[in-house]
């Protein structure tokens, strides 16, 4: 079968003093042009899009640089924007993307590029490193042939992590990481998780106090982008959800993460729906006024939408009920 | 540019790492580099478990002879003695390190059965224990803050009268060529799976840190044993890990025999690799295989203990060959997965070179001898990494500041620039590459015979002949990948001729060099290692070594 693969070229080398192609915003059309070029190339309907690239690479253009190791998703080298999604080109099928034959590789805007399909993954390792990402071991250390003695599930547990594979997929399309570069974003905040509910780790308070900083768990906005990309199923929002639960139990509360989460529930809780005008307020905190003040453009821009919450808070007819969930479910919501 | 270490360490899979942490624990100044990122190391794509007699009714004792068993005599029983009554200790600094490994019902840690084993001692992380162990050594590194040269891709090692004093590396961001100066070098880059086609191994797997010592002088020994895993993945190649075996997985021909009762009637699918891969190609060519191919069946072990004990190898048979096996049996066959020879070390990982030590899948002990046990891999990584650390930083102490370098370093650069303005003369690297891999892969597989091995010899030779004329196609500073596959393809070479000599010398069959014109094994002649000594331009020089007997008497080997 005749594949035709456009791919995204950039050469840093030849760009020496022009703009990096790094953290720019979507649109992601703002970014610095790279150029894009079309390979056609003959393989069967089993192929995967590394398969193409290797193809390319082999025997139609040498220049084409592309990271890859193990071709079985294990080694996470060749993660890349397929179709404008980021992807594991080597357990990507051509024929599941391909439209008409066609499919558009290109390095990730969301990440700087060194050459090609080579994105440069410092922001991924940096932010992987802030999360003091090793064991801090319970002392005393078990002695001689000893082992720390933990069930099996806590083990089990992790596992969902540790088969992460830092092929930073997620945080090629994260929404957060977009408008927000300095969001340790989901593999990291993942790996967060793994020590953190290590039943071994001494430093398990200190983590969640750390963790719930800003651009930490909070800033998240659960738009579950990194849960679709990951292809080991990882899940990174879910490691994250559990974070923020272990460290609103541990009192980290005086955050407005944690405020704005207590605010949406109880205005739920209240009035059966969301009060988006003290939403806010709450968050930020009453009397942080400069807080409020700039976010008073996007309020002007809502009103201009014709989105502006009305003035006057309804509850809803039978709220009781929804009370009595409340009461149910407990913690720090009854 | 030219830096100066203590110790450099060649390769940030897990001897690497174990080495350069031990080197960094003992005080000296290490630096790491690897032509990836660590994590991105072959050492991750272990499946199945790593070996230790820590469980009561085990002892290193019974695993030290199932290794040699396994190794059909030709492991140094010396060294094994070292693997095995050190593997206890090790596993349980991985554990202390945060190692998720599997747990038993009393919170300790729990094993699974594993081939060539007498005993169920192999510990896990469900099939992804390499990547665990990977991972967490990788975090270790990151706290230990030792230095790591990411993508910089070696090409020569810097030797200063007769000793090894760097390592020269291009930068892959910037393309620049720097010297690593340093008193002492571990080499622990790794196998040189891609050598042959198909492999399990990833495609940076080319022999590099083998070939590299072995022009700089130390010598290779047992290259001839390369072993043949019995269950690869058809088309593909990728590794079905022996953990389903060792759950309890059937092997079955196309007459849906359990062929493998009349092979190894006592273990079975669990014999040794060698063994099974034997017992596989003899069914595929007597035509009781199906497509080349015989299959796997772990339907009866249920979707449970699959999806919990072996996700990794259900989610690449369904990527690749789109079948479940929790509903139907995979179709396998032997591929090339591993070496047991290398470079020649000592137990503390030392070759003959002064200043050069080398751990893991490029050393050979030997630990392994004529054939691996499954499991026995990731614990020489850890203990000969580990061992391999601590005495080069004892090494390094007793030797004076290194001076110089940079003729060394600018004769390189020279020999680089060169290599990227050769005028293309029809020649790929890639077109060599596959040829090299089909070459070695019919004839130096797992059977051979003299006019076979003759055959890749010649072919091998004209490769590297042809080799002379390949071109670099990419003319760029910045990520030239065209340049590291020519100067890979070189190293794959070196290490292929190395191989069939290697073959062509031992005339008997023990552990994966099986000769069909020699098929006995012959202790009289042959209870020896064959080692290779470099020369350039011509064949390498050979001779012989004897094997450390210390406990276990050669006897006939039956599973």
């Amino acid at each position: 079968m005749k594949w035709s693969i456009e791919v995204g070229r950039y050469d840093r080398s030849q760009n020496p003093s022009g703009p990096n192609v790094h953290g720019y915003p979507p649109p992601y059309e703002a970014a610095p042009a790279k150029r894009y070029q079309i390979f056609e190339v003959e393989l069967d309907d089993q192929a995967m899009v590394l398969d193409g690239l290797i193809a390319i690479r082999e025997y139609q253009d040498e220049s084409l640089a592309v990271r890859c190791a193990c071709r079985s998703a294990i080694c996470g080298s060749c993660g890349m924007w397929i179709n404008g999604k980021a992807n594991l080109a080597c357990t990507t099928k051509l024929r599941e993307v391909a439209q008409d034959g066609k499919v558009r590789v290109e390095s990730p805007p969301s990440m700087p590029v060194i050459r090609d399909l080579v994105s440069d993954m410092t922001p991924f390792w940096k932010k992987n490193l802030s999360v003091r990402p090793w064991l801090e071991g319970k002392k005393p250390v078990p002695q001689g042939l000893e082992e720390y003695r933990v069930p099996n599930a806590a083990m089990e547990n992790l596992i969902q992590e540790v088969s992460c594979i830092s092929c930073g997929l997620c945080l090629m399309d994260c929404e957060s990481f977009a408008i927000n570069p300095d969001f340790l974003g989901p593999a990291a905040l993942a790996k967060a998780y793994r020590y953190a509910d290590d039943p071994r780790d001494a430093t398990v308070k200190q983590r969640l106090g750390d963790y719930s900083q800003a651009n930490g768990i909070w800033e998240c906005t659960h738009c579950y982008m990194c849960v679709d990309r990951c292809p080991k199923g990882v899940a990174p929002l879910d490691q994250i959800l559990k974070l923020r639960r272990m460290a609103v139990d541990a009192g980290f509360t005086n955050n407005a993460g944690t405020r704005h989460a207590l605010a949406f529930a109880e205005s739920v809780r209240d009035s059966g729906r969301l009060n988006e005008l003290t939403l806010l307020p709450k968050s930020v905190g009453l009397f942080n006024i400069p807080a409020q003040l700039r976010a008073l453009p996007t309020a002007l821009n809502m009103l201009r939408a014709g989105k502006m919450p009305p003035i006057i808070h309804h509850k809803i007819p039978g709220v009781d009920r929804i009370k009595n969930i409340f009461k149910k479910v407990g913690g720090l919501f009854k | 540019m030219i830096l100066d270490h203590d110790v450099v360490v060649l390769g940030a899979g897990l001897a690497g790492m174990r080495a350069g942490l031990e080197a960094a624990r003992n005080g000296v100044n290490v630096a790491i580099v690897s032509k990836v990122h660590p994590v991105r190391s072959h050492s991750g794509a272990a499946q199945g478990g790593i070996n230790a007699a820590l469980g009561a009714g085990d002892s290193w004792e019974i695993h030290a002879f199932d290794t040699i068993k396994g190794s059909d005599y030709l492991a140094d029983q010396d060294a094994v003695e070292v693997m095995t009554s050190e593997a206890p200790q090790d596993i349980i600094e991985l554990e202390h390190m945060g190692v998720i490994f599997y747990r038993n019902d009393e919170g300790k840690l729990g094993t699974r059965a594993f081939g060539g084993a007498s005993k169920a001692r192999t510990y896990f992380v469900g099939d992804i224990t390499g990547q665990a162990l990977l991972y967490t050594l990788y975090d270790q590194t990151l706290k230990s803050g030792v230095k790591v040269y990411e993508e910089w891709f070696a090409t020569a090692l810097y030797m200063v009268d007769g000793a090894c004093r760097g390592v020269v590396c291009i930068d892959m961001m910037t393309g620049e060529l720097n010297l690593l100066r340093a008193k002492a070098v571990i080499i622990a880059s790794g196998g040189m799976g891609r050598v042959y086609e198909p492999s399990t191994n990833a495609l940076i797997c080319t022999g590099d840190g083998i070939a590299l010592a072995y022009r700089a002088g130390a010598p290779l020994m047992d290259m001839e044993m390369v072993q043949y895993h019995p269950t690869t993945l058809k088309g593909s190649g990728f590794l079905m890990t022996e953990a389903a075996r060792g759950e309890g997985a059937y092997l079955l021909n196309r007459d849906g025999e359990r062929f493998m009762q009349r092979y190894a009637p006592k273990m079975m699918e669990l014999a040794s690799r060698d063994v099974v891969s034997r017992a596989e190609t003899i069914e595929i060519a007597e035509g009781r295989g199906i497509d080349g191919n015989v299959l796997l069946d772990l339907r009866h072990l249920g979707r449970d203990v699959i999806m919990s004990k072996l996700p990794q190898i259900h989610e690449i048979a369904l990527d690749f060959l789109g079948i479940d096996m929790v509903t139907d049996p995979v179709p396998v066959r032997p591929g090339m997965h591993y070496i047991m020879g290398g470079v020649r070390t000592d137990t503390d990982g030392a070759t003959p070179i002064p200043g050069l030590y080398a751990a893991g899948e490029c050393a050979c002990v030997s630990v392994h001898g004529g054939n691996r046990l499954g499991a026995n891999s990731l614990l020489d990584t850890l203990v000969f990494g580990r061992r391999s650390g601590l005495a080069s930083s004892a090494y390094v102490k007793t030797v004076a500041a290194i001076a110089s370098g940079e003729e060394f370093l600018a004769a390189e650069q020279r020999r680089i620039a060169a290599l990227m303005t050769r005028p293309y003369a029809g020649e790929t690297h890639a077109r060599l590459r596959l040829e090299l891999g089909m070459l070695m892969d019919a004839k130096v597989g797992v059977y051979r015979d003299e006019a076979g091995l003759q055959e890749a010899l010649a072919g091998v030779e004209q490769l590297k002949r042809r080799y002379q004329s390949v071109a670099v196609g990419d003319k760029s500073r910045v990520y030239n990948q065209a340049l590291t596959f020519v100067l890979e393809l070189g190293y794959m070479l070196d290490c292929a001729e190395a191989t069939v000599h290697g073959a062509i010398t031992r005339k008997e069959s023990r552990g994966a060099q099986s000769r069909t014109d020699y098929p006995q094994r012959n202790d009289a002649d042959w209870l020896k290692h064959v080692v290779l000594r470099y020369q350039d331009g011509q064949p390498p020089s050979i001779d012989y070594l004897p094997v450390t007997i210390t406990k276990w008497p050669p006897q006939e080997r039956t599973y």
